[in-house]
């Protein structure tokens, strides 16, 4: 396994009296594509969420690399790289396609707001250099062409990779997809698969992964995660994953043809 | 959307009211346009808060007087420079918001409008009752003119072109936000405050960011508007004055910044057009109002807008028919 | 500070925020059909006292008889307000809505300024002004009258949305209005019937304050106000909580009269809200904003 650069330890959340994770364990290696897979309500998007620090973890710890990001609050976590995208899609719909992604390249902008305020040269050649960064990864993603389009006028599939683009412009260690794949038909599934193994290899990526599609998840990730009922049941290859009996009974035997 | 068009806008705005006063002729139309500009400063500072960053606020009649109220008592009272007192003035107003906001935008919606009115209400109270300090409900007298480095502006022709020189100031800063990575962070934590934080946007800062910069901007109007008028009451600044400033706002169209402009002047100039239906005036201004709302959902701006666009059309229908023909 | 003047401060409390909470029930009825703050809800406040002095005074009506007609007057205007402004521009943003509500209120304000002028009115007592001994305190019998009315209406209300097919519709409706729609409830008819209902709670709230408070042309500003603040302090969108709401406030403004300053008794109101609002961000009886992410 390679070198770990996001490890969970002991991770727990807890809903009023709905214990929704506990115990679990992740680490996702450097350059590998990690899925989180499991039935409904089984706290795969509470795992996310809490990794990017979006609800509080009752207990257990996170780092990033070298960094302990346990007690950072969701943006400071962004900033150290680990930036996500969301199952119900959350573009900014009152920006244009290009604006989108440019607002992920928010944080890379170590800028004074009074440069932004009085305008100033720096200020000014700094949003010209993310604004063709921008347009690389608009290109990258396939969108180059919509770049001056409002968001919220682009079909729900475009709109899937536009918050991939968004993600992508900030420059993630780490990035964290949620069911990227919730939604797409077969084709655009295709498509996606093959463009996030091109993002791991150009923006030098490690990624997590929730996702319902199992093709998908047994195609493209390298270490699986499988959690049940809040517990992680299994992990391994997608291989070794798939033969788990506990895995079988949990989860893929209801769901295998 | 581009700063350059945005720049050409603001040129044009500042030709119009630095040629307007010859043209109107009398001292009167003079005042009102004065007000005009004092209210677009307050709108425009509000259209960033409440149309770009989405965060509500009811109080900033409050954030105006307070600026308005601050300047006269070191000025009047202590016997504070003019042009010092002004920037206290705004400086105590900015910390105030500060302060306000701190633990109020973490509130959302009908609960933020709540607490910016309730915060309002108390400083509108406090204008009221410390009479010693502010003289009470019969107002502060006797305020030093405007006055800057010694020199005083007697005319208030020549106040009226300091005001229009800061309110291009304020439009520009504005117009600077918006366009840059600051505007950016605001509309994205308008529209989804996860997806802003899942980028890096510190949202609570942000949110307190503007929300000084548009009480600084309501603190600038107040400090001029004491030193234009030399008397202020507290009934310039109570909370149906708030609830004006935001119905500028949307009326101009919420996101505009010049439809926020238009919308002040609309609306600052409006009740002295009505004047001439004396009783009736209030039933007109309501009912305008009303209608405006009604059948201009996306504000004056938009209304403009889809005028323009209309005539664009009817003008190519009738070249291209003669093409035709 | 005695206990008596105490009970009377608290009695004072109770009566005026009584009618705060009926003012707040107001708002909540049409903020759950609609998602909307109904800023005209004080003018129907205001319009329920000055109509009922109105009538009595120019109609020479007895006083039940001109209340009945100044409630039902009122009601009729809120069925108006909806269906002439509201109705026609339902799919607008809320906020457009919010100011129309602005401009509707400065509209009936200003009608009833130029109608009965700027003077402040008052409504003769339900049942004569010879007050009644209470532990010390003295109770003046329309302090029971309001107490009375404002629990009869709430106990209205609530077996109005528990039982009858109108309140459960109007009940669906603030949960889902599209999914109302598609069971077949008539979601326009519902926030119509709103509008009549908040419009006669407010106008019998006015009604019964104004033997106490004296009423003018522009008292349905300060009343709408504490009537929001009433909503948001009980947690917006719930009726019990606004009728709580209101009790609190007025009995928070009654003390702070009574132990500091009449003059800054609104100021402490207010102050007292902005902390409770600033500790608990969803009001007293809110539920908590529960999304998925």
């Amino acid at each position: 396994m390679a070198e770990p650069l996001l490890l969970c330890t002991d991770v727990g959340v807890r809903f009023g009296g709905l214990q929704a994770l506990s115990g679990v364990d992740l680490v996702a290696g450097q350059g590998e594509i990690t899925a989180v897979i499991g039935p409904n309500g089984a706290g795969k998007t509470t795992l996310i969420n809490a990794i990017s620090g979006m609800v509080a973890a009752e207990r257990g710890t996170f780092r990033l690399g070298a960094d302990d990001i346990t007690l950072a609050p969701a943006h400071e976590r962004s900033r150290l790289g680990l930036v996500r995208t969301f199952q119900n899609l959350e573009i900014f719909s009152n920006m244009t396609v290009l604006e989108n992604v440019m607002t992920g390249c928010h944080a890379r902008l170590r800028i004074g707001a009074w440069q932004s305020l009085l305008h100033t040269r720096a200020s000014q050649a700094m949003e010209k250099t993310i604004r063709n960064e921008a347009l690389e990864v608009l290109d990258f993603v396939g969108l180059f062409e919509l770049a001056k389009y409002a968001a919220k006028d682009l079909p729900f599939g475009k709109q899937r990779l536009l918050e991939l683009a968004r993600a992508l412009g900030a420059r993630p260690r780490l990035l964290l997809l949620d069911e990227p794949a919730a939604g797409l038909n077969m084709s655009e599934t295709q498509v996606l698969a093959d463009l996030i193994l091109r993002a791991r290899e150009h923006f030098n990526l490690s990624i997590v992964l929730v996702e319902h599609d199992m093709d998908l998840v047994m195609r493209i990730s390298d270490q699986v995660l499988v959690l049940c009922f809040g517990q992680a049941i299994s992990r391994g290859t997608p291989a070794q994953v798939q033969r788990d009996p506990h895995v079988i009974s949990a989860y893929l035997g209801d769901d295998e043809d | 959307m581009g700063y350059g068009r945005d720049m050409r806008w603001l040129c044009g705005l500042l030709v119009l009211l630095v040629l307007a006063p010859p043209l109107l002729g009398n001292n009167y139309y003079l005042t009102v346009l004065t007000m005009c500009c004092l209210n677009a400063m307050i709108a425009v500072g509000l259209s960033l808060l409440v149309g770009h960053a989405g965060q509500i606020s009811l109080g900033h009649a409050g954030f105006y007087g307070l600026a308005a109220y601050t300047t006269a008592a070191l000025s009047t009272t202590l016997g504070v420079p003019v042009g010092l007192s002004m920037l206290a003035g705004v400086g105590v107003t900015s910390g105030v918001a500060a302060l306000v906001g701190l633990p109020a935008l973490k509130l959302k919606g009908h609960y933020l409008a709540m607490a910016t009115l309730g915060f309002g209400v108390i400083l509108s109270i406090l204008f009221n009752e410390t009479v010693a300090v502010t003289g009470g409900p019969s107002g502060f007298t006797g305020i030093p003119r405007l006055s800057l480095f010694g020199v005083e502006f007697t005319s208030d022709l020549s106040v009226y072109y300091f005001i229009i020189a800061i309110l291009g100031l304020v439009v520009w800063l504005s117009f600077n936000i918006l366009h840059s990575r600051v505007g950016r962070a605001l509309r994205a934590l308008h529209t989804s405050e996860k997806a802003a934080q899942a980028m890096g946007i510190d949202i609570a800062r942000y949110k307190l960011f503007i929300f000084i910069v548009s009480a600084a901007f309501a603190g600038l109007a107040g400090v001029l508007y004491a030193h234009y008028l030399t008397f202020i009451a507290p009934a310039s600044f109570g909370f149906l004055f708030s609830v004006q400033l935001i119905v500028m706002v949307v009326l101009g169209g919420m996101t505009s910044v010049p439809g926020s402009i238009v919308g002040a002047f609309f609306l600052t100039v409006l009740p002295e057009f009505l004047r001439a239906f004396e009783s009736i005036e209030i039933l007109l201004f309501g009912g305008i109002l009303v209608l405006c709302m009604m059948y201009l959902p996306d504000g004056l701006a938009g209304g403009f807008h889809r005028l323009w666009r209309l005539l664009g059309r009817l003008v190519y229908v009738r070249h291209s028919g003669e093409d035709n023909g | 500070m005695d206990l008596p003047s105490l009970l009377q401060y608290l009695i004072t409390g109770l009566t005026v925020g009584a009618t705060y909470g009926l003012t707040a029930l107001g708002f909540t009825i049409i903020f759950n059909t609609t998602g909307i703050i109904n800023f005209a809800q004080g003018e129907f406040v205001m319009l329920g006292g000055m109509m009922s002095v109105f009538f009595m005074r120019a109609l020479g009506l007895p006083e039940p008889a001109a209340i009945a007609l100044a409630v039902a007057g009122t009601t009729l205007l809120g069925a108006l307000v909806e269906r002439l402004a509201i109705r026609p521009v339902r799919d607008c943003p809320p906020i457009n809505l919010v100011i129309i509500t602005i401009g509707v209120s400065i509209l009936i304000r200003g009608a009833a300024m130029l109608l009965w002028g700027k003077d402040t009115f008052a409504l003769p007592p339900f049942s004569g002004s010879a007050p009644l001994p209470f532990l010390g305190a003295a109770l003046m019998p329309q302090t029971l009258w309001v107490l009375a009315i404002s629990l009869l209406i709430l106990a209205g209300l609530k077996t109005f949305f528990a039982r009858s097919i109108h309140g459960k519709a109007m009940l669906a409706c603030s949960f889902d209005p599209k999914a109302a729609a598609l069971v077949g409830i008539g979601v326009d008819r519902m926030v119509l019937l709103s509008f009549m209902i908040s419009a006669l709670v407010g106008a019998v709230g006015g009604a019964i304050l104004a033997p106490i408070t004296l009423t003018s042309f522009d008292v349905g500003v300060m009343l709408g106000l504490k009537g929001f603040a009433a909503c948001i302090l009980g947690g917006l969108g719930n009726p019990f909580g606004a009728a709580a709401g209101g009790l609190i406030l007025g009995v928070l403004e009654s003390l702070g009269a009574g132990l500091i300053s009449s003059a800054y008794k609104d100021a402490l109101a207010f102050v007292i809200l902005l902390v409770l609002l600033f500790v608990r961000p969803s009001g007293l009886f809110g539920q908590k904003d529960g999304k998925r992410v």
